[in-house]
């Protein structure tokens, strides 16, 4: 089964780098899909089932469809489009590589500078998980509650069409609401 | 009564403060009242002391007054102190009399002016910082009021500030007599370094014993004192401020300009006489200068148009001849001279500033002409003042004055023949300018037409000076005229009776005739140039030499050659220096530093975000290794 | 079975470090909002293999709150880029730099 977690890994890894290099919207967000629902998979090997299935239902089938909806919607010209993949041109790639690289390097060596242990997953379930939320860190769901409220309104208020004031004396302001 | 000497010099202050600080809430009549009334009380206090100091001080012993403590550290010890002897009661009494009605005069002639607060208060700042001058105690409260009239006089010939070229012709007063100033500052610490003492009495005791006659310290000594004098009087070769201090408005004129404050280098000289007879040499030099100035200055006098710089002119020319008085030993002479000279000098100037408020601010005399019949009391004022001015014989002040000068210019045991030669030059030039002055303006056609009449207030001074020009001279006549010697007994209870020759006994007869004539053919010779004869709106300058004495022997371009532009091309080319480089360089190296650190703020996100994330490598960095 | 720890922990730095320089080259709005949701995920495959190697829940815990967050994030975020494709008639996000200087 370890195996498994190696496929899944190299899936993810090849589905993110697709993501960042590419230059179709939709596309790339379909390989972004992909990409989560293999590391779903990865947290099933290691015994989370509940995130895993949280990964798909939201992230993979909330955010990412939103996504979508907001990229049609916004009908980016064809020229907008060519124009930002022109500028795309690979010698572009080698400043910011060079600074992950450097970063992951850092990353690597923090996390392997000790020795190595295998540590043995354990299946968390979904009850340990609730009972884990609701006592511990009820003060963080509420805080939650409160975000997801504060991300309603602020996108409903900033999502609002402009509306065409017809002012007495000043014909066809527009008043940003 | 002496007690109240302090009074004098405090209420002009207390006035001057009380105006400075209270005039905006003070209604105009109110900063008058205050204005006038102080120097007034100090006129009368002035003449209270001064029966009690004839009547019951025979001697003349000076009364000291030591009000308190000034500074006392390292050995310069200075007291604000006040001494009241014949030659400071003189200067006192001119000060405060005449002051006080050129201060009531000042009234209703500023009076529609917008700073007519300030105009007060600077006036009677000026009349206390003179007072300190003349009765001071010690060389260095005679400094801070010397230093003081120099300031009240910058401040109101630049009073109509909103004038640039008042401006100038302020700034140019101040360092013109700033030079003398430095020089004088330096005698004094001359002065210090040799006496340890800085009071002017225990000075002029002990320098007789002190000082050779002759020697190089004292001649040095009495040369910077009359720099000083020189500058404060605009003598040769200071005198170029003088002229243009006119844009000062005429009261001002007649104050400062005419009766004290250039009398101050006067009263300098003849309170430290001991060490001008010390230095011969710098005697002699005194009495050569007054001569020469008081030709070119009445050279010059004779080729202005503008009514007040004639008179500024005379001025110069007239303190020549308290120069030469000095110069020759002639002290009760000098001083007399001063005197009566304040009394006819002011009158002339108030006389010019009310034809030029009349004549709509008009300067020129040769655009006046006809005013003797419109403007009655200021005609015969101000043919007064002119008479004493021209010296005319025997029935004015000025001749009494004059004459006496002009005779001991001769007889003095330190006079010579050239010297009197030069005053009588002078006294024809004298006598010309002025009637040539009275002959345009007065006489002749009318040029244009006074249309403001003078009110009573600015009519009274001018009577009371013209009765003092006219009688003035009475309480000294000449020793084959009736011998009154009145005044000069007054005065040589405190300074020296001059020596005089041993001479015929007509002789001063005959000088004083040859001095009448003198004055007399020069009012003849001015009636047949300039009586009744018609005009162009200017005198032409008809060739360079009449250009020349226009610009009063231009001093300036002299000045401006010598001094100011070699300067200013000094200062040009060291602008740049390496301190000042230094200073800039400073500058640019934050704006290099401002430059290089605002291209870091872009506005993209995608810079700040890499910004983030090199901070995050290093952070890890230092932390894990 | 048994993972390392590091080893799924390195693979949550990897794509991290991906979704990093996706963001900082991408100029495009969304482009750019993608890398960050990249990055968000892998912080939470972080969470949740450390969790889950200690046999906690809490790190299944973590992963919810990221998820919350980062849903309300790109709702907001969305809704901030059509604003400001309508204000700049472009994605490209080097326009909206008049904060310079």
């Amino acid at each position: 089964m370890n195996i498994l977690f190696y496929i899944a890994a190299f899936l993810a890894i090849i589905t993110t780098v697709k993501v960042v290099i590419g230059k179709n919207a939709v596309h790339t967000l379909l390989y972004l899909i992909v990409s989560l629902l293999s590391i779903s998979v990865i947290f099933f090997i290691i015994g989370a089932p509940f995130v895993a299935a949280l990964e798909v239902i939201t992230y993979a089938g909330a955010i990412m469809v939103l996504f979508v909806f907001v990229i049609m919607m916004l009908n980016v010209s064809k020229k907008e489009r060519n124009k930002e993949n022109e500028l795309l041109k690979p010698n572009i790639w080698i400043g910011p590589s060079i600074i992950s690289i450097i970063l992951f390097m850092e990353m690597v060596y923090i996390l392997t500078y000790q020795p190595a242990h295998t540590m043995t997953q354990h299946k968390v379930l979904l009850d340990a998980v609730g009972k884990l939320m609701f006592t511990k860190y009820i003060l963080v769901v509420e805080l939650a509650a409160f975000l997801l409220t504060a991300g309603i309104i602020g996108a409903y208020h900033l999502g609002q069409k402009e509306k065409m004031i017809h002012h007495r004396y000043l014909k066809n302001e527009k008043m940003k609401s | 009564m002496k007690e109240l000497l302090w009074l004098i010099v405090a209420l002009p202050f207390a006035g001057s403060l009380i105006l400075a600080l209270f005039s905006r809430k003070l209604p105009r009549f109110a900063c008058a009242i205050i204005g006038v009334g102080t120097v007034s009380m100090s006129a009368i206090i002035t003449f209270l002391i001064s029966i009690d100091f004839l009547y019951n001080n025979p001697t003349g012993i000076p009364y000291n007054q030591v009000l308190w403590q000034w500074m006392d550290v390292y050995g310069l010890s200075a007291k604000m102190a006040f001494t009241l002897d014949t030659v400071s009661l003189t200067f006192v009494f001119v000060i405060t009399f005449v002051g006080a009605l050129i201060h009531l005069y000042s009234a209703k002639f500023m009076w529609k002016d917008d700073g007519f607060a300030r105009f007060f208060t600077f006036m009677n700042l000026f009349i206390g910082f003179m007072l300190i001058l003349v009765l001071a105690d010690n060389f260095l409260l005679l400094v801070l009021g010397w230093e003081g009239v120099g300031l009240c006089s910058y401040l109101l010939i630049g009073y109509w500030f909103k004038e640039p070229a008042n401006g100038y012709a302020a700034r140019k007063a101040f360092i013109v007599t700033r030079v003398g100033d430095t020089a004088l500052v330096i005698g004094i610490f001359i002065l210090f370094m040799t006496y340890h003492t800085l009071n002017i009495q225990a000075v002029l005791d002990s320098a007789p014993s002190t000082w050779v006659v002759g020697s190089g310290i004292a001649t040095i000594t009495a040369f910077l004192l009359l720099s000083g004098a020189i500058g404060k009087s605009a003598q040769l070769p200071l005198q170029t401020w003088l002229p243009d201090a006119m844009v000062a408005p005429s009261p001002v004129s007649a104050l400062i300009h005419a009766a004290t404050m250039v009398t101050a280098g006067v009263y300098l000289i003849a309170r430290t006489h001991v060490l001008f007879d010390l230095a011969p040499i710098a005697q002699t030099s005194i009495a050569i200068i007054g001569a020469i100035t008081l030709l070119v200055a009445g050279i010059s006098a004779l080729n202005q148009q503008d009514i007040k710089k004639i008179l500024a002119y005379s001025t110069i020319s007239q303190i020549g001849y308290m120069f030469l008085a000095l110069g020759v030993g002639a002290w009760s002479a000098a001083i007399f001279h001063f005197m009566i000279h304040a009394f006819f000098k002011s009158l002339l100037f108030l006389g010019a500033g009310s034809v030029i408020s009349v004549m709509h601010d008009e300067h020129n005399i040769f655009k006046m002409g006809g005013l003797w019949k419109k403007l009655p009391v200021i005609f015969w004022t101000f043919l007064i003042a002119s008479c004493a001015l021209a010296a005319l014989p025997l029935v004015t002040a000025g001749f009494y004055s004059k004459d006496k000068i002009l005779w001991l210019a001769f007889a003095s045991d330190k006079g010579s023949v050239w010297l009197w030669l030069a005053g009588i030059t002078g006294a024809f030039i004298t006598a010309l300018y002025t009637f040539r002055m009275v002959f345009v303006t007065f006489f002749g056609q009318i040029k244009a037409q006074p249309t403001q009449r003078i009110g009573i207030w600015m009519t009274i001074p001018l009577i009371v000076l013209a009765v003092l020009s006219f009688a003035g001279g009475f309480i000294e006549l000449p020793d084959n005229m009736g011998h009154v010697v009145l005044f000069s007994n007054f005065i040589n209870k405190t300074l020296p009776v001059t020596t005089i020759k041993e001479l015929g006994h007509y002789t001063e007869l005959i000088f004083q005739l040859i001095a009448a004539a003198v004055a007399v053919s020069g009012v003849v010779l001015a009636y047949k140039l300039y009586f009744g004869k018609k005009f162009p709106a200017d005198e032409p300058q008809r060739d360079a030499l009449q250009r020349f004495f226009y610009k009063g022997f231009d001093f300036d371009l002299l000045y401006d050659k010598v001094i100011v532009t070699p300067i200013v091309f000094i200062s040009r080319i060291n602008k740049n220096d390496f301190i000042n480089q230094f200073y800039m360089g400073l500058g640019s190296f934050i704006q290099l530093l401002n430059k290089a650190l605002s291209a870091t703020q872009n506005g993209k996100v995608r810079w700040y975000a890499t910004a983030l994330v090199i901070g995050a490598i290093i952070i890890l960095t230092i932390f894990y290794s | 079975m048994n993972i390392p720890m590091e080893q799924g922990i390195l693979l949550a730095a990897l794509l991290f470090c991906i979704g990093l320089t996706g963001l900082l080259v991408r100029r495009d709005a969304i482009f750019m909002l993608m890398s960050v949701e990249i990055m968000l995920n892998a912080a939470g495959v972080a969470f949740v293999v450390a969790g889950s190697a200690r046999g906690q829940a809490d790190g299944q815990v973590m992963f919810i709150f990221i998820l919350t967050m980062a849903a309300s994030e790109v709702s907001v975020g969305l809704a901030l880029i059509i604003q400001l494709y309508k204000k700049f008639k472009s994605l490209d996000m080097d326009r909206a730099s008049t904060m310079k200087g």
